[in-house]
């Protein structure tokens, strides 16, 4: 522990970011020990983990899910309420890979944001901007045969938080998603192109690289637009670790 | 073992304070089919460094069917058509799979089967201030030949035992921490 009192400000938690990713040691995801995000502190393991190397391991299955697991309007959160939400209606859709490019076929995506005031619908969020009636803001859905997913929702707004003072996160939505294995489940944020908050961010900054930053950075995608209704943004997602079939694959190409 | 990976992944993100309205559903910690009279009943808490409970933390299970399986069954969310809401499972199908949110005090539990052909269930936590997820294993049993398990120090090891709660049925406790003394071993997936 310090013997001094951290520094709360911007600037303070700015160099503190600065020297945490000067000695950042990973490569693509954050290190979970990142001081400048404060609630990280006591919720870091001090071991490191221990590598898991058996092939018969059951982290290298997973669950599955159905259509029994989806509502019809799950995909689209501007119709969970009788009327509109407020906000700028969006369409978000990619393509989900593995890290050997392969699409992962009928997996659970699931999502979930503030509204376009940047209020959670959780009791918790006392942040003094409205709620809105026609937005809880949760989604889900099962990639399709090429891997694919998509939402109609609303641009999510920025809010303040209490990491430091004036901290505020850049607008996101969350995503969760399941692979084939239980190894490569990930859970996420996506990010809007251009956003002036990002470098204030200590969470997007706790992904060290910026490459790897850009990749939680949606894109605009005027073809994905869609005319007099939605925005559209494109962000695929690659899943890392490895799954059974991998293995398999590898025993047939030996054959 | 070394993978050839040809794309660099989405970095992970922590779950944040707000997930508790989005991702818990019905019946999220009741695999066991109702009434099955295998049923065991696995809990315990999420602690910090501190030793405090983490109130806003959710761990996830998964692992095989009692005949061992591991595909796993659709059917762990259940959307009700009429509502759009939750539906609970269908109490007849083992799924493999469940989610439960932790309370104030940190305690967590599920109801399940034991897993087939391994000792263990796999377990993932996900929690505000955590930027990437843990994996651990509950291991139901000491298992000596266990490649895992026999890897580790008598201290570390003990970690992964679930112990069996005296006095209640077919119950064990697995504590998950994240930090100090005790701390959880974690495992290493990618």
């Amino acid at each position: 522990m310090s013997a001094l009192p951290p520094d709360l400000s911007q600037s303070g938690i700015d160099a503190e970011v600065a020297k945490a990713q000067a000695s950042a040691t990973t490569e693509h995801h954050p290190p979970r020990d990142f001081p400048p995000y404060r609630s990280s502190a006591l919720r870091h393991p001090k071991h490191p983990p221990i590598p898991l190397r058996d092939p018969e391991a059951v982290e290298l299955s997973g669950p599955a899910f159905g259509t029994t697991d989806i509502g019809p309007l799950d995909q689209d959160l501007t119709r969970h309420h009788t009327g509109e939400p407020l906000g700028e209606r969006i369409t978000v859709a990619g393509h989900v890979l593995d890290r050997r490019g392969r699409p992962v076929r009928r997996q659970l995506v699931e999502l979930w944001q503030a509204n376009a005031a940047g209020r959670y619908a959780h009791q918790r969020d006392q942040h003094p901007a409205p709620l809105d009636p026609n937005f809880t803001g949760f989604g889900r859905c099962l990639t399709d045969d090429e891997g694919r997913y998509s939402f109609t929702t609303i641009r999510p707004g920025a809010y303040p938080w209490r990491n430091h003072t004036n901290a505020w996160r850049p607008a996101h939505i969350h995503f969760s998603l399941f692979g084939e294995a239980f190894t490569q489940r990930l859970v996420t944020q996506m990010y809007f192109p251009g956003d002036p908050l990002f470098p204030f961010d200590p969470i997007l900054q706790a992904v060290t690289e910026q490459s790897a930053r850009d990749r939680l950075v949606a894109t605009y995608d005027h073809d994905l637009s869609v005319p007099e209704w939605s925005l559209g943004y494109r962000w695929d997602i690659v899943l890392d670790g490895p799954a059974a079939t991998w293995f398999e694959d590898e025993e047939e190409g030996h054959r | 073992m070394t993978y050839s990976y040809e794309l660099p992944p989405t970095p992970s993100h922590t779950v944040g304070p707000f997930f508790g309205y989005a991702l818990p559903f019905p019946e999220g910690g009741d695999l066991a089919p109702a009434h099955h009279p295998d049923t065991l009943t696995l809990r315990g808490r999420v602690l910090d460094g501190a030793g405090d409970p983490v109130p806003d933390a959710f761990v996830e299970i998964w692992q095989p069917g009692p005949d061992g399986s591991r595909t796993g069954a659709p059917g762990s969310m259940r959307r009700d058509p009429v509502t759009g809401q939750g539906a609970g499972r269908n109490g007849v199908d083992f799924t493999g799979f469940g989610r439960i949110s932790t309370d104030a005090d940190g305690q967590w539990a599920v109801h399940t089967l034991p897993p087939g052909g391994v000792p263990y269930v796999c377990l993932a936590v996900f929690a505000r201030g955590l930027m990437h997820h843990l994996h651990t294993r509950a291991y139901l049993a000491d298992d000596p030949a266990d490649a895992l398990l026999s890897s580790l120090p008598e201290q570390r090891r003990a970690t992964l035992i679930a112990e069996p709660v005296p006095g209640a049925h077919r119950t064990y406790r697995f504590d998950i921490r994240l930090q100090g003394e005790g701390e959880t071993v974690f495992l290493e997936t990618a």
